[in-house]
């Protein structure tokens, strides 16, 4: 492309570019599962079967970085089982 | 058999109303029975465009709710007596209409009708879900612009998850169509072009649309396009789309840079 035509081309290109990559983003979104969803149940569904807890004191939380993501757990656990933790280590 | 078509967009402003308007004028001068309807309640405006704003007497929520019958909501058109409008509530709470509400009036009005034009209104909410609930076909109204674009593409992925026919594993028929297009802002690298929109949306077109004075005089006067200037160039434009809705095979015209003058046939065969 000549530096006149570069020049002269206009925004609609910018637009056109932008849509691309913002609706790859977007329809990859629309068709996943609910990640997040999926693993509360499961890993609630794993520790559940050893340990009693009310699920309202549990949360689940998925920081996206740019390099690494971090998914926290953090479940409240009733007092009495401390002990039994402590001895199964 | 009749088709339920919607005519949709997500964004607000595109010309849902318009195309509704001149597509079932278009269809109903081909001899065909079309009832529009107008699903935006609270703000319609498809009686005003089709200039029939002093007659609406009952209207799709009082179907609905049973206080009118459908014939009696029903409006003909003056001028195209295969015409007819139900038109939306002007006033009434959103939440009266119902699933099931506009199941039944569906089905009623199959047994009537050719073809059965949803006008949704903007939004992804309650209103526009409903309008494109029961559809067959979807038309998919676009301008060459971001974010018109980036909503059509929203609502594409509401068609194939939340209507009937998804549901059922089956394909709602998905048409685009292309209005306000400006040729020589395209031709200079201001507007996205045809090409362009087609290639990001992946969506069949079924007809484009050039931005023409005559649009708006058309609404201003209360006339679809399609009968107060049948010859001028977006009355032409959804004559075409009618057609290929009709499921004839017309070669699409790109909207030249001429002013008013089709010349440059477009390679892309309609849906």
């Amino acid at each position: 492309m000549t530096l006149f035509k570069m020049f002269r081309r206009g925004s609609a290109p910018i637009a056109r570019e932008r849509l691309q990559i913002l609706l790859a983003h977007e329809r990859g979104a629309r068709n996943q599962p609910d990640l997040l969803g999926i693993l509360r149940e499961e890993i609630l569904a794993v520790i559940s079967r050893h340990v009693p807890f009310e699920p309202d004191k549990v949360q689940i939380k998925l920081d996206r970085g740019k390099s690494v993501s971090t998914l926290e757990v953090d479940i409240e656990i009733p007092n009495g089982f401390g002990v039994a933790l402590a001895k199964a280590s | 058999m009749a088709n339920v078509v919607v005519v949709t967009s997500g964004k607000g402003g595109v010309g849902k109303t318009t195309s509704t308007a001149a597509l079932g004028a278009a269809l109903a001068q081909h001899g065909e029975k079309v009832v529009v309807i107008d699903f935006d309640v609270g703000l319609r405006n498809l009686d005003l465009v089709l200039g029939a704003e002093r007659r609406v007497v009952f209207d799709l929520i009082n179907v609905i709710t049973g206080v009118a019958k459908l014939p009696q909501a029903l409006i003909r058109d003056k001028r195209l007596e295969n015409l007819h409008l139900l038109p939306a509530s002007q006033t009434r709470d959103k939440d009266a209409l119902t699933e099931d509400g506009v199941a039944k009036v569906i089905d009623e009005l199959r047994t009537k009708f050719d073809w059965i034009i949803c006008d949704s209104p903007a939004g992804i909410e309650r209103g526009a879900t409903l309008a494109m609930r029961h559809a067959d076909a979807a038309i998919i109204v676009t301008n060459p612009e971001v974010s018109s674009v980036r909503d059509s593409d929203r609502i594409i992925g509401l068609l194939d998850s939340k209507t009937v026919k998804a549901e059922n594993g089956e394909r709602v028929e998905k048409h685009l169509l292309i209005t306000r297009y400006h040729p020589s802002r395209a031709a200079r690298g201001e507007m996205m072009t045809i090409e362009d929109v087609l290639e990001i949306l992946s969506t069949p077109l079924l007809g484009i649309i050039p931005e023409s004075e005559e649009v708006l005089r058309a609404s201003n006067i209360g006339s679809p396009v399609t009968l107060s200037n049948a010859l001028s160039a977006p009355a032409r434009a959804y004559f075409d789309a009618a057609r290929r809705l009709r499921g004839e095979v017309v070669p699409m015209i790109v909207p030249s840079e001429n002013k008013g003058i089709f010349n440059k046939l477009f390679g892309r065969k309609a849906a």
